[in-house]
């Protein structure tokens, strides 16, 4: 099938990444970014650290245009929504446009107030049916399934970045140049596969 | 060349461009990154220092020594501080001094979300905001022109967004000559702070700050952007990025200099535009001068008055930060914008499990936690990720004030004759940092307080800095180490002992004991940080025996996110029993010491079964 594209020479593109911390959401926007500045463009990439990287719940923010203002995303503004885990997506889902792209690695984290028994994690239906609300536009990607077949459950992040790629029309040789300048060179064949792994899922994807 | 920067590493550029040769600070988000990035360029001597007033001692010195300096900190690392800033402030100096403090609007890593900016009209100094990456180097780099032209040391506010953002910045290869070596000054009247020499300094710095006031009307990154006549926007810091995006047709003044203001800049401005309105972050700074100025700002036609503080603003928010869809939703409010044609995003409305940050797995704090909580024992915490002890379900600490402060607090309950005995929790690094002398209060003046160092040999909440505990220094020389028992002992304390913080009956019986004595007490739980690269080596995941497991819940206290409960169910009692995440246990065994029912293999134990499970293949 063929998923709508995003021609980020003709409109700017917001990303905001989710995820829990740890799972590698910086790199991936730090990635992006990169590719947005070697089409061209203006870039600006907003993320937070400290604290909340123990295991809490973390975003980080890119945004592409010929030229960028503000780093942040207003809530609703966001083209597209690249969420490590399901229950983040969930969580800022309000921030995608309407109709906007949802890029999901079907994988759950589960808080500590869910394994300590005090809160309930939301099943499966509940988190279809809620993002269905925002946007009819979501693909759930197998990120975390792909990167422990390859070896390496922290590769899970480019093989999302390989599925992103799949949406934007830009060749797929900038991505893996902006890896190859973030990544150890002893990690790099790996998460060269783990990209191309993440853009055959969309390429040969039957959802949404 | 341009290339992509966060504000932090923009900040360190910008300092080694200007010739910056001494730079001290202590670790604190979000300011960290700043002495990392420093470290590394050539020529530059950079330090940890074990708080923000050494730090800023440190700078002064070098600056009166002629060497350009920078101390960095986050913004309640300018409390501590304070009394070294306006000593500088008074003095003056040889070589340009930039204080550089990381304000963390919303809180995203501190106990407050001071404005810092009030900081520089409190002292008489200059204060520089910049906007993006790019300015962050380039008003750097102007801080230390303005300093030596002014003698005096330059504020440079950074906001979280902005040392964590990266936007692109054009990179410089050449530096400028760092000052050759002067001879140490002997100006007794300027650089001697006694009360005959401070009353004529004070005279000469409220003249600096009029001169400094004069000099703003042409600084170069005050400037107008002149667009529609119909509102005018008077900004600074990253808030100018929102006006930009969110007003498009405004007429902008953007202030590099926050203060002193450019008084008739402002006036001029404010003639040229029909509706004149502040947009900046915390507190009305910049507001609360046009207000003095006699200025007339734009209320809003429906203004927040109503629920208004004193002194507060008049459109935008005092508290939090701000981002394009608040600033557009009280521009709305106000009258500023018509509202949106399209439907704002309803919230998601479902009761979601929230996602606090955790003690992670195989962390050497919880075994403590898990223990203080057991003891119902009033605990005074510290800074440090230790601060998560009070996260459920450990519920281990009632209070956290500021850095040091666990030590002060629970002498304070215990002279005031509280019944119940006092513990105090407390990092590596935040001992080094103001526990010290505090700690030498319990000892001085003999309260019962049972203080808990909890030592994992390293400065953990910022990401792994060096401290004077370490052995090494920032720019990687080997040192010496605090040894801190000794240290203990020789301010007079004799009951004090380090344990493995992973040996839970060792510390259950030392504070069982010392419950007993009514006299000051230390433990030293040591046990490095799990993070690190060398305990990472030591990683072995156990597991659960579930034939003997039943249920009972226990292992769940201690707050581990590798156990949760399986799908498997107790044969009679019809409970979950625990399991074990292979992928995030890192074999700390302290689940395996509290389980009652010795259901958790240790790791001697998870080994043996996984032989002889190979043995049988």
């Amino acid at each position: 099938m063929n998923p709508i594209k995003f021609d980020p020479k003709a409109a700017p593109v917001n990303f905001l990444l989710t995820g829990v911390g740890g799972q590698g959401t910086i790199l991936a926007s730090n990635v992006i970014a990169e590719v947005g500045i070697g089409a061209g463009l203006d870039a600006k990439q907003a993320e937070v650290h400290g604290m909340s990287q123990r295991g809490g719940s973390v975003t980080s923010q890119v945004r592409w245009a010929p030229k960028v203002f503000s780093p942040l995303i207003a809530k609703g503004d966001s083209d597209i929504l690249i969420a490590f885990e399901k229950l983040e997506a969930v969580r800022f889902i309000d921030y995608i446009k309407p109709g906007g792209l949802a890029l999901i690695n079907d994988h759950c984290i589960a808080p500590i107030t869910v394994s300590a028994g005090n809160a309930e994690y939301p099943d499966d239906q509940t988190i279809h049916a809620t993002i269905a609300r925002y946007t009819s536009n979501a693909y759930w990607v197998q990120g975390q399934k792909i990167a422990l077949e390859l070896g390496n459950p922290r590769v899970t992040n480019v093989v999302l970045l390989g599925a992103l790629s799949a949406f934007i029309t830009l060749p797929e040789e900038q991505w893996l140049q902006a890896i190859a300048r973030r990544v150890p060179e002893k990690h790099l064949a790996l998460n060269k596969k783990a990209f191309e792994m993440g853009r055959k899922e969309i390429q040969f994807s039957q959802n949404p | 060349m341009k290339r992509l920067l966060s504000g932090n590493e923009a900040v360190a550029h910008g300092a080694w461009v200007a010739g910056v040769a001494v730079a001290s600070a202590y670790p604190g988000t979000p300011s960290t990154e700043i002495l990392e990035h420093f470290a590394r360029f050539p020529g530059v001597y950079a330090e940890w220092a074990p708080n923000e007033k050494v730090a800023l001692d440190v700078a002064i010195g070098a600056a009166y020594a002629g060497r350009r300096a920078l101390a960095t900190m986050k913004h309640v690392g300018v409390n501590v501080a304070a009394d070294a800033l306006f000593y500088a402030a008074m003095s003056g100096i040889e070589a340009g001094l930039v204080l550089v403090s990381a304000d963390d609007p919303a809180m995203h890593s501190s106990q407050n979300e001071q404005d810092n900016r009030q900081y520089a009209k409190f002292a008489r100094i200059p204060c520089l905001e910049p906007s993006d990456s790019q300015q962050a180097k380039d008003l750097t780099i102007a801080a230390y022109d303005l300093s030596e032209q002014f003698d005096t040391p330059v504020l440079l506010r950074m906001t979280t967004r902005l040392c964590h953002t990266s936007t692109l910045v054009e990179v410089s290869e050449t530096r400028l000559p760092p000052p050759g070596p002067k001879p140490y000054p002997r100006n007794y009247e300027k650089y001697v702070d006694i009360p005959a020499n401070a009353r004529k300094r004070h005279l000469v710095i409220e003249q600096r700050i009029r001169d400094l006031c004069e000099h703003a009307e042409t600084f170069p990154f005050n400037t107008v952007e002149m667009k529609s006549n119909r509102l005018g926007i008077v900004t600074a810091g990253v808030a100018a990025q929102y006006a930009r995006e969110v007003f498009p047709e405004a007429s902008i003044l953007h202030l590099g200099m926050s203060y002193p203001l450019p008084r008739k800049l402002i006036k001029e401005f404010a003639k040229k535009v029909e509706k004149l309105i502040v947009l900046e972050e915390l507190d009305p700074f910049i507001e609360s001068e046009l207000r003095l100025m006699g200025i007339d700002l734009f209320e809003g036609v429906d203004s927040l008055s109503d629920t208004r503080m004193p002194n507060a603003k008049s459109i935008f928010p005092i508290t939090g930060e701000l981002d394009p869809g608040i600033v557009r939703f009280c521009a709305e409010k106000a009258g500023l914008l018509e509202p949106p044609t399209t439907h704002r995003p309803a919230a998601v409305d479902l009761n979601l499990p929230v996602r606090p940050p955790v003690l992670c797995p195989g962390c050497p704090h919880r075994s403590t936690f898990y223990l203080l909580n057991k003891l119902k024992v009033p605990v005074n915490g510290d800074i440090g990720c230790y601060s998560l002890g009070v996260i459920a379900p450990l519920n281990a600490i009632h209070t956290i004030g500021a850095m040091g402060s666990s030590i002060a607090v629970a002498h304070g309950a215990a002279v005031a004759g509280d019944s119940e005995r006092h513990v105090a929790v407390i990092g590596d690094s935040t001992f080094f940092h103001t526990g010290v002398p505090a700690l030498m209060n319990v000892a001085y003046n003999q309260s019962n307080v049972i203080t808990i160092i909890m030592d994992n040999r390293v400065t953990g909440m910022t990401g792994h800095q060096e401290n004077p505990g370490t052995g090494k220094t920032l720019q990687g020389k080997e040192t010496c180490e605090v040894d801190i028992e000794a240290l203990v002992r020789s301010i007079g304390i004799d009951l004090v002992k380090t344990v493995s913080a992973y040996d839970v009956a060792a510390i259950e019986k030392t504070l069982k004991e010392w419950m007993k004595l009514d006299k000051p007490a230390v433990l030293i739980t040591k046990e490095e940080c799990a993070l690190l690269p060398s305990a990472r080596q030591r990683y072995y995941p156990l597991e659960v025996n579930t034939e003997i497991c039943n249920g009972c819940t226990i292992c769940f206290r201690i707050g581990c996110p590798a156990i949760s409960k399986s799908e498997q169910l107790h044969e009679v009692y019809k409970r979950p029993l625990a399991k074990i995440d292979p992928s995030l246990c890192t074999g700390c065994e302290i689940c395996a010491q509290v389980c009652p029912r010795n259901a958790i293999l240790f790791r001697q134990q998870a080994k043996e079964k996984r032989e002889q499970a190979e043995v049988k293949k």
